[in-house]
């Protein structure tokens, strides 16, 4: 009897313990995870306290203002980035998923298939200043101009990694099985992969796509070296290209008041899209499961 | 229904007198199967009747599945795996012929453990298989769905949803419309890898009674934990036991009266 006692006052003792453990990590893990929401929720309300006046429909339709000019928008700048971002989705999507389903279809574990994944992890990390100073050495110097297409480059070249990463990582995530039954069909394997395995991750790969283009919208580096910006209405990729970042970028640093005003807009405008192509993202992902 | 019931006597006298009748459809000939370097299946010799219920029983890990996919030459989709021997198929060796692999799972559907509908509709999860090697109109097509859906006895809960997702079927309808993919290519051999396992009773009940229809079609090979279940549907019952085949015969014989102290143990609970 007082065996048991003394072992179910042990168990308390280690209960209180517990429970006393319990806390202090629960209050660090909340006291982490404040930390971080602070900065976040601060970002985010100087971006729509300081952004959101400045949003008029001039915005949208006018041409960046010369310094101390009232009125002026951003037209130029929204549209350049549409251009530069649609087409830099357009070149880098096929090709990292092509090469995205080669490393998780073919290319398991073999030498190539190694070798690419290891590249492409590293290009996947690689600063994005570096990929613009790429293409500024490769396409700028050579052509001698500053201009769209080369931003458009140098934008792809971002999308790709992301693309082939998560093309591959969806793909890993189907079940063999659904392989195996489709090719218990008769089924060549190119059929398998386009008709059902690719399919069967579309989602996954869609949001993939839909990532890299939220990481390509706000950077700024590669553009700087490539497509750099213009002050007028420019449809031609061959010359420099106004975009939302660098026009940015140029605006923040400037003195004049009236561009200082126009910089918070755009970043409002870049902050509301990388954030509405987020939460589409992650709606697409949960409707998977 | 009706059918499977007045076919039962037929079976039973068939059963009895089995070598005169049958026609072989597969012959597994002195057949070596290898994982990398674990020697999976050991000279295997087997006759596989035509239209006739054949289960591979076992303790797992004993080989059953593996047989079951060397029939198929689902085994190479894996470089680390190799099969040694001969499996002949009417006559014809799988295993060295130069017809393309595709060609040969088209005579050899399979179904598996668990179902596998294809990410679209239930109509396309048949189609799929068919446009693989038969151009037809829009109108010969809905023939095939449903026909092969009345296969599977499908038919009647699905009619109405042919252009739903196939995913959003309860898990014994996904097993039928898998069964129902299968047979719309039209096979001569049906490959069965524990198609109940993953199902509840009465699901099993209905893909066991659609395996009593189908053989008057085709040949089943069934592979099963489930000795019940072995009993209860196939003509030809074979115990595998690490690899080797300890015993074949007709279903009856090997569980009322085994000749391998093995298989009667393994059948009547003492071990596995």
């Amino acid at each position: 009897m007082s065996a048991a006692m003394a072992a179910n006052a042990q168990r308390m003792a280690a209960h209180r313990r517990r429970k006393l453990v319990n806390i202090i990590a629960l209050s660090l893990s909340l006291t982490a995870m404040a930390f971080g929401l602070v900065w976040l929720i601060w970002i985010l309300a100087d971006t729509v306290v300081r952004g959101i006046g400045g949003l008029s429909i001039a915005i949208f339709t006018e041409m960046t203002p010369a310094p101390n000019v009232e009125g002026g928008g951003l037209a130029n700048a929204i549209y350049g980035s549409m251009v530069i971002v649609g087409l830099a989705t357009l070149i880098g999507t096929p090709i990292g998923v092509l090469a995205g389903v080669y490393l998780g279809e073919y290319g398991q574990r073999t030498l190539l298939g190694n070798v690419t994944r290891f590249v492409n992890d590293i290009l996947l990390s690689a600063p994005s200043i570096v990929i613009g100073l790429f293409i500024y050495a490769v396409i700028v110097a050579k052509t001698r101009t500053f201009s769209g297409f080369a931003g458009v480059l140098a934008l792809a070249l971002i999308v790709i990694p992301v693309v082939v990463r998560t093309t591959e990582n969806m793909l890993q995530l189907i079940p063999n099985q659904l392989r195996e039954a489709a090719y218990a069909l008769g089924a060549p394997k190119w059929r398998v992969i386009t008709l059902v395995t690719l399919k069967a991750a579309r989602a996954g790969v869609v949001t993939g796509v839909l990532l890299a283009i939220a990481r390509i919208s706000g950077e700024t580096a590669p553009l700087l070296f490539t497509a750099l910006s213009n002050q007028f209405w420019s449809m031609d990729l061959s010359e420099p290209m106004a975009n939302l970042p660098v026009t940015i970028f140029k605006f923040a640093l400037s003195p004049f008041e009236n561009w200082q005003k126009m910089a918070w807009t755009g970043v409002f405008l870049i902050t509301l899209g990388v954030l509405a192509l987020n939460i589409i993202a992650r709606v697409m992902f949960r409707k998977k499961d | 229904m009706l059918n499977a019931e007045l076919q039962k006597p037929t079976d039973a006298q068939q059963g009895q007198a089995p070598a005169a009748v049958e026609q072989t459809k597969i012959l597994v000939d002195n057949l070596n199967f290898y994982y990398g370097k674990f020697h999976a299946l050991k000279n295997i010799n087997l006759t596989i009747p035509e239209k006739r219920v054949t289960a591979f029983i076992g303790p797992s890990g004993c080989g059953k599945s593996t047989l079951l996919r060397v029939l198929n030459r689902m085994f190479e989709l894996y470089p680390e795996q190799r099969a040694e021997g001969r499996v002949l198929l009417d006559g014809e060796d799988i295993l060295s012929t130069k017809d393309d692999v595709s060609l040969i799972r088209a005579r050899v559907g399979m179904v598996f453990q668990k179902p596998t509908p294809f990410p679209m509709t239930i109509y396309e999860n048949i189609a799929f298989g068919v446009r693989l090697f038969e151009k037809m109109s829009r109108s010969d097509m809905d023939e095939r769905v449903e026909w092969a859906l009345n296969q599977a006895a499908l038919w009647k809960e699905v009619k109405d949803k042919l252009h739903q997702s196939g995913t959003s079927l309860s898990g014994g309808q996904q097993q039928r419309l898998c069964i129902a993919r299968g047979i719309a290519i039209k096979p001569e051999v049906l490959l069965l890898d524990e198609p109940c396992s993953a199902l509840d009773p009465i699901s099993t009940a209905k893909i066991e009674e659609l395996i009593n229809e189908l053989k008057r079609d085709y040949t089943v090979v069934i592979v099963t934990h489930n000795m019940q279940q072995a009993a209860r549907v196939s003509d030809y019952t074979a115990y595998m036991y690490l690899g080797e085949l300890i015993e074949v015969g007709v279903t009856e014989s090997i569980f009322i009266k085994p000749t391998s102290k093995q298989t009667e143990d393994y059948i009547t609970g003492r071990f596995g």
